[in-house]
Order: C-alpha cells, then structure tokens, then sequence
C-alpha cells in the first residue's frame, strides 16, 4: 500500500512538472502558487508514505561525534539553546541527539540559552528526552539547567571569567553554591567541550569569538541551514565540526544509532526528514531547470523576432 | 465588511468549531491539560500555521492575526523573562534584600555599581518623553560605545587573524615525492590527494576571491583570469548558501506539516 502510495505521488509529481515543462515552452508564465503546490505536495507525499533515506556521517560531523566518545566520563559539557520555535524543527532534533550521546557517555551536562524562548525548548529536551530515557540522571548532580540570560554577547563575556557573576542561581532558583556540579566550575573555561545550538545572533557565531577563541575551548556548533555556510570557515581551527542544518542533525542521529543499540528504537525526527527534504528538492531543482529552459527560449525567440 | 469575507469567517469558524469538538474527544491525555483544553490548543495551533501559511495565497486578515499574535506573544515572553532572570536574578540579589526575600532569591551581597545599569535603562525609556527624549540618547551611546569596545578585538582576532592563520596551508600535504603519491593513490575524504586537493582550492579561492575586490589594477590577462576565477568562487559560495537556505526553510515546512498530518489530523502515527 505505501509503495503504490508513493508510486502514484511520483507519477503525479513527475507528471505535473512535465506539464509544467510543456507550459512553459509555449511561452507561457507559470504561477508562483503552482511552484508552492508542488512543493507542498511533494513534502506531504513524502511524510505521509514514510519515504526515508540511509545516511552515513560526514567528516564534519563524525569529528564532533567522535570527540564526545573519546572524551573521558564525566566531562563537562555546556549546551546552549540559542533558538526559538522557528527554527525548532531543523535544530531541535541536533540538540536532543547531542544530550543522548553525552548521557550516555556518562557526561556532565549544563544547560543554558541566550535566546529566551531556548528557555521552553530546553524544558521540553527535559521533559521529553533526558527525563524519560535517563531516569538515573540526577538534577544537580549530571545536569544542571541554567536557562536564559539577557545580554547577548555581554553574557559571554562574563562567564568566561566567572559564571556566578551572571547567574547566581540556576532557573529554578538554587544557588549555584549548592549545585554539586558547580563545585569545580568556575567559568566557563572549564567546560570540556561547548555545544551551542542556533542560527540567529547571538548564536554559535558568538560562542566562537567570545568563547572558545579566547578560552581556548572546543566548540562543535549545532547550525541552522542558513548559517552553516557562515560557520564552516571556522572549521577546522576554530570548531572542531559542526552540524549543518537538518543533514547534520541527520547524520548525527544516525551515528547514534549505529553505534549504540538502546538508541535504535528512539525518534528520529532528524532522519525521518530527509525524504521529505529530497522529494522538495528534487521538486526545486527541476523548476530551476525548467524556469532556465523557458528564459532561454524566450530569449531565442525574442533574438529571432528582431531578425 | 464584504459578503465574501463574511462567509470565509464563517467557514472558519465553524471548521474551528468542528475541529476543536473532534480534538477533545480524541486527542490522548498527558495529564498536562484536560482534553477540552488540549483540544483547543491543537486546533488553535492548527489554525495559527494555517493562518500563516495562507499568505503564499495572499496577504488577508488571517495571516495578519497570526502575525501579530506572534510578534505580541514572542514581546511579552522576552519581556517576562527578561524581568525575571535579568532582575529578580541579578539584579536584586545585590542591591537589596528585601527585594531578594520578596521574590525568593538568595541575596548574593551589596555591589554598589550594580545601581548604574537600571539608571541606564529608565534614561533609555526617557525615549517616549516628548520632551526629554534627547536623554536617551546618553544610555544609546553607552550601549553603542561598549558593544563596539568589546567586540572589537574578538573580531579581529576570530574574524581576522585568526582566518588569516587558516588559510596558511601546506600545498603538498605529507609530501614523499611522485612515486610515494601515485602508489597510496585514494579518492577517501581522509586521503592525502584531496587534503591537497582541499588546500590548494582554499588556497585559490581566497586569492582570487581578494583579487576580484582589488579595483587599484584593471581585470586583464592573468589578473582577469585570477579575477575571472574569483566570481565563480563566489557564485559557488552563494549557491552554497542558497541550497543550505532551501534545506532550512524546507525543515520548517516539514516541521509544520508533520504536526498537521500527525497532532491535528491524526493521520500518520
């Protein structure tokens, strides 16, 4: 049933577009609401028939998963969510994989956001990943939620000297005194590794030159799409990898995967992603050609009509 | 109001209605809220996305609620937060405990220099005073003066030297000689021909890339050719960029539409 789904969703989308094809070398414009109907229907088709994709871990991606592996137990991890529910989807995914793997490594984690919405997504990996699959984890002891802090780049000024400078107390109002994974922390040199999630400002750009250049701490950036071209010049030397939009949430999760058995039956929201993100830009890609196809043609025309 | 903008709302609403029915009998408790409210909340959500997506269609007063609703709701959440986390957190905690009692955190100690960033910030309110607007403008040259002052030398460390050193790479990497290379000859990402391969295009592009921004000398010959070579770096990068974008605005879509067919129509498990 799900073949012949997506045998049928193929054939009309393969069909429209050669019809679309057709239209537009007759001259004829093609609206822009078609171009969204069609993508429309291609991601829906792709979801609604599970169309899924095997990925493999790129490079890029594979250093930052095998940093958290090499890393000894009890390491210091700091996670900063710096998005809000727009760019959930895309990066949400990276950050819920990246506390997978740091748990159950046996890491320390640390939670913060320089985004204030970060605050309920950080809840939510809370609530409904770190929770559920690692009921041992110990508030204060294996992770400690900081939450939200306005200021931008000022908040990272401070914590790179002193942590207790910008939050006195975690987000529910503890004294960090009393939080046992803050007795050997004073700043935020002493993480071992930094993880900050985003694709706005302030945002994995900013841990990196406020941070990690001169803390001298690793940094694997979680990026948004739209900025991942923006960070990569940073790698090798200045990140260590880094997490390209959706693809790299992908291929982080099916790392996980691979390598860990308990983890073989978790969502993966991340993979499940990626046909619906082939199907569109299959669907896009064929548009630009189309769109080119027609250009020239008009231009042939327009050429010959002048001789 | 339009007979057809009439009847529109009407479908909406009764649409909402149905919806909202559909939900709360359906929908499975988590015990977070009862299912009249759950209910409501996956239907309004619904809608929301909805509302927003409508505008591919065109610009109509669904999407402008859906708008403004957003930006209110995402304001009063920065707000809200800000107050208690940037206040109540910092703020209090060393400048009063009464302030710090009241609100349930523990007073930190007296620093009398933390007094300053609040008279900074009821100046920059002095904005929506008609006359003492110009107030204002000595918390905005602080702001500007001490955000430029730190940002100043991470930039030209991370953004200039920095990039500077990374594209200082060897051109031949674990060079052995032609025999050694041919022989341990690979295409693997980790291989020692594309390392090379690797060097020499960053290499390259960042030459010619700067050659094609160097307007003191004319684009001919071999200059041409190096300022030639630079566009095309650059048309790559911006390909890069677009593809990428593609791949982000496409994960929100599938983020949308995932909760539709899953949450609200409960058509995918």
């Amino acid at each position: 049933m799900t073949n012949i789904g997506v045998y049928i969703s193929l054939l009309l989308i393969f069909g429209g577009l050669l019809a679309i094809l057709i239209y537009s070398l007759k001259g004829r414009d093609v609206d822009r609401r078609i171009i969204f109907l069609f993508v429309l229907f291609s991601v829906a088709s792709a979801i609604i028939f599970h169309i899924e994709f095997e990925e493999s871990a790129t490079p890029i991606v594979k250093k930052v998963f095998e940093f958290v592996e090499n890393l000894p137990p009890e390491s210091k991890i700091l996670i900063s969510f710096d998005f809000d529910p727009a760019m959930k989807p895309e990066v949400h995914p990276m950050a819920n994989a990246f506390v997978r793997h740091a748990l159950v490594k046996g890491h320390k984690l640390y939670l913060m956001g320089l985004w204030p919405q970060g605050q309920a997504l950080m809840t939510e990996t809370i609530e409904y990943v770190l929770k559920p699959e690692f009921p041992n984890a110990v508030y204060g002891e294996d992770y400690v939620m900081l939450g939200y802090k306005a200021g931008n780049e000022g908040v990272l000024n401070v914590i790179i000297t002193d942590f207790r400078k910008m939050y006195s107390t975690d987000a529910h109002g503890t004294s960090l005194d009393s939080i046992p994974l803050f007795d050997d922390v004073k700043s935020a040199k002493d993480m071992d590794l930094i993880f900050p999630v985003g694709g706005g400002k302030p945002g994995p750009k900013e841990w990196i030159l406020f941070v990690g250049d001169p803390g001298n701490v690793p940094i694997a950036p979680g990026l948004a799409a739209v900025v991942a071209p923006l960070i990569y010049p940073y790698y090798p030397r200045q990140a260590i990898g880094l997490l390209g939009g959706v693809k790299g949430a992908a291929e982080y999760e099916s790392e996980l995967k691979k390598n860990y058995k308990e983890f073989e039956n978790v969502e993966t929201p991340a993979l499940q992603m990626m046909g619906p993100q082939t199907m569109a830009h299959i669907v896009i890609m064929a548009f630009i050609v189309i769109g080119n196809i027609g250009f020239f043609r008009a231009r042939r025309r327009k050429w010959q009509e002048g001789n | 109001m339009r007979r057809i903008t009439l009847i529109v709302t009407a479908v909406v609403v009764v649409l909402f209605i149905i919806s909202w029915i559909i939900k709360t009998n359906t929908v499975p408790e988590d015990g977070t809220f009862r299912p009249f409210i759950q209910g409501f909340l996956v239907t309004f959500a619904a809608f929301l996305t909805l509302a927003i997506m409508s505008f591919l269609y065109r610009d109509n007063p669904f999407y402008k609620f859906a708008e403004h609703l957003y930006v209110g709701v995402s304001a009063a959440y920065a707000m809200s937060l800000g107050f208690w986390t940037t206040l109540v957190g910092n703020l209090f905690p060393r400048i009063s405990q009464n302030l710090s009692d009241w609100f349930g955190v523990p007073f930190l100690h007296y620093e009398w220099h933390f007094v300053i960033p609040p008279i900074l910030g009821i100046i920059l309110l002095m904005r929506l005073s008609p006359k003492g607007g110009w107030i204002s403008r000595w918390a905005l040259a602080f702001i500007v003066g001490t955000t430029a002052g730190l940002n100043l030398p991470r930039f030209l460390r991370s953004d200039f030297i920095e990039q500077i050193s990374s594209t200082f790479l060897p051109l031949l990497v674990q060079w052995q000689g032609v025999g050694p290379f041919f022989s341990n000859f690979s295409l693997a990402a980790s291989g020692q021909f594309i390392a090379i391969l690797t060097n020499i295009t960053i290499f390259l592009g960042v030459l010619c890339g700067l050659i094609y921004f160097f307007f003191s000398k004319e684009h001919k010959g071999v200059f041409g050719t190096a300022s030639r070579f630079g566009i095309w770096v650059l048309m790559v990068t911006f390909g890069a960029s677009f593809g990428y974008t593609v791949m982000g605005r496409i994960s929100l879509l599938v983020g949308r539409l995932t909760f539709l067919l899953k949450d609200w129509l409960g058509i995918i498990s």
